[in-house]
């Protein structure tokens, strides 16, 4: 991500009037951002080298001992792969489902309007009211398996949170229904950035509908694409809301969808091993910078102006 | 043709079926009996009643709730937006040595949801005796909101011409006087489009309330709800009508604004 170049350079080098004015307008946000966000992580890479019960300063340096056990710990092994899980999945399900859905609602139709709020309903509901429903509606006696029982399809009526085998299809299925609204949202934004004249002009060479979308529309999606599996992808990294209300700590390990998030407050905080705690929030803060710096090198780099900034 | 757009119509009522169906189960599951849920749990209210709904309305918690939910999310608001609008403008139409950096700091932020950095947040804000109290959830949640509202404010306080910064110049107006008198109007929009999403954002928050606040007078709705989901946990209808009231302000909010979070996110991912 680069900053925009800015819109008029000041031939003279700057005053101390001018100055004044940056620190005085941009010192208050300075502040808050690295008191809140910059020293924690900081903070959280000293605390990872002790073993702490949180209380007083912290004495027992154990040097690197609490990474020796996060990386022997098959509980982490376990939310590691669900995480890997949870990030392709994300990806290969709700990318194609969104962009199916963008170009449907890119066409003029009656009720459009009307449709763009309605899919965007879900990501708006908390993530707390999002996982009590849907551990209501998905329990063994829930409104699910009713449905699917008055649809004559009782034989499907399952299990959904508590078997291995297909909770980490349920909570796929709800993290589809929460964001997916997101990237619609984001890729119609998109579309709207492209003339209309392209569309035109490939009717016009007799080009039917999908070949306009196969050959137009999407390329040039391409970079607002990109720049939604990178938010996603750091989203699945560090999933916890949805799982810790649906599964609670104890359940999600035994489910199967466990992640890292959940695992860092179960062993950390809930444990009382806050040096733990702050190790595993490392290794998340790690493993996430070097996808972020991956993707951002191989990916978004061909968006050269940078992800979220516009251009010029 | 007609056949053609049959389809996308089905396919859209499908869409709005399926994204809304949980919504409805929720609202309309408030208005049942328990154990007409437990008989048929996908059922319709047979009668309707309204005493799920009028016992919490009537309930002390609920509305302390609601009250800490608010002043947590009006404040968060207010803060971000204006921290955020002061260093945007400063992103935007200064030129300083550090600026790209400044810019790259924030934009970091970015990747990093309050998630990696909450195990040492909450010992932050435990040692500045801020636990259990408004301020140490509205502090952090200003920090790790203002990467979002920079982001899309700095391109839109960029997109207002320098002509007429330059016409206030020669009318004499100082760049303070131009930010507080053209800039600030200017950019409405933008500041309405930051503001929902932070409040919206801090309104749903989950994780820092679940740290920070473990005093049931200071819970925010999101706490509430799953302390109620789990206090009355045989009392679904009930849970159901608590969650449903839960719901509402970041609904409405959303309704009346949705143009505008749709046209700020347009201006931030220019494709």
């Amino acid at each position: 991500m680069q900053a925009p170049p800015p819109v008029r350079p000041r031939r003279r080098g700057i005053g101390w009037a001018q100055r004044l004015e940056i620190v005085a307008l941009s010192g208050p946000a300075i502040l808050v951002f690295a008191g809140f966000v910059i020293f924690p992580v900081l903070m959280a890479a000293y605390y990872g080298f002790y073993r702490w019960k949180g209380f007083g300063r912290p004495t027992n340096f154990v040097g690197l001992d609490n990474y020796v056990t996060i990386l022997q710990d098959t509980l982490f092994h376990e939310a590691l792969w669900h995480n890997f899980q949870i990030v392709v999945l994300s990806l290969v399900l709700q990318g194609p489902v969104a962009v199916g859905l963008a170009l449907l609602l890119n066409r003029r139709m009656r009720g459009q309007s009307v449709i763009r709020v309605l899919i965007f309903v879900p990501y708006v509901i908390s993530e707390v009211i999002t996982g009590t429903a849907w551990a209501l509606i998905l329990q063994t006696n829930g409104a699910g398996n009713d449905v699917l029982r008055s649809l004559g399809l009782g034989g499907l009526a399952a299990d959904w949170l508590a078997n291995p085998r297909l909770a980490i299809w349920s909570l796929m299925f709800i993290l589809v229904w929460k964001y997916v609204g997101f990237a619609v949202i984001l890729f119609l934004a998109g579309m709207q950035n492209i003339p209309d004249e392209l569309s035109e002009a490939a009717a016009v060479d007799g080009a039917s509908f999908w070949q306009t979308q196969r050959h137009i529309t999407l390329p040039l999606l391409g970079p607002t694409i990109r720049i939604w599996a990178f938010l996603s992808i750091i989203g699945s990294l560090q999933l916890f809301d949805l799982v810790y209300i649906i599964w609670g700590q104890y359940v999600s390990s035994t489910a199967g969808t466990s992640t890292m998030a959940t695992y860092m407050v179960t062993e950390g905080r809930n444990a009382g091993n806050y040096g733990y705690g702050n190790a595993v929030a490392v290794v998340l803060f790690v493993i996430s910078m070097i996808i972020a710096l991956i993707y951002q090198r191989f990916v978004l780099r061909r968006d050269t102006e940078g992800a979220l900034t516009e251009g010029r | 043709m007609g056949r053609r757009n049959s389809i996308v119509y089905l396919v859209a009522l499908m869409l709005i079926g399926l994204m809304l169906g949980p919504v409805i189960y929720i609202i309309v599951g408030g208005f049942r009996t328990n154990s007409q849920i437990t008989t048929y749990p996908a059922g319709l209210p047979d009668p309707w009643v309204t005493g799920n709904y009028t016992e919490i309305l009537a309930s002390d918690t609920f509305w302390r709730q609601v009250g800490n939910s608010t002043i947590a999310a009006v404040v968060t608001t207010v803060a971000v937006v204006t921290l955020g609008v002061m260093a945007s403008y400063v992103l935007a139409r200064y030129s300083f040595r550090g600026r790209g950096a400044m810019y790259a700091l924030f934009a970091a932020g970015l990747m990093f949801p309050a998630t990696v950095a909450i195990t040492p947040l909450y010992i932050l804000v435990k040692n500045l005796g801020l636990v259990n109290t408004l301020p140490g959830v509205i502090l952090p949640q200003i920090a790790f909101g203002l990467p979002t509202t920079i982001i899309i404010l700095v391109p839109f306080l960029r997109a207002i011409p320098k002509e007429i910064e330059e016409a206030a110049a020669i009318d004499r107006c100082s760049r303070l006087g131009f930010f507080w008198r053209m800039v600030l109007p200017l950019s409405v929009p933008g500041l309405i489009t930051t503001g929902i999403l932070a409040f919206i954002g801090s309104w749903n928050s989950y994780l820092l309330p679940l740290f920070i606040l473990n005093d049931q007078d200071s819970f925010t709705l999101p706490l509430g709800v799953q302390a109620f989901a789990s206090q009355y946990s045989v009392d679904t209808a009930k849970v159901l009508a608590f969650t449903s009231l839960s719901m509402i302000p970041a609904l409405v909010f959303f309704s009346l604004f949705e143009r505008r979070i749709v046209g700020g996110l347009t201006g931030a991912v220019k494709g």
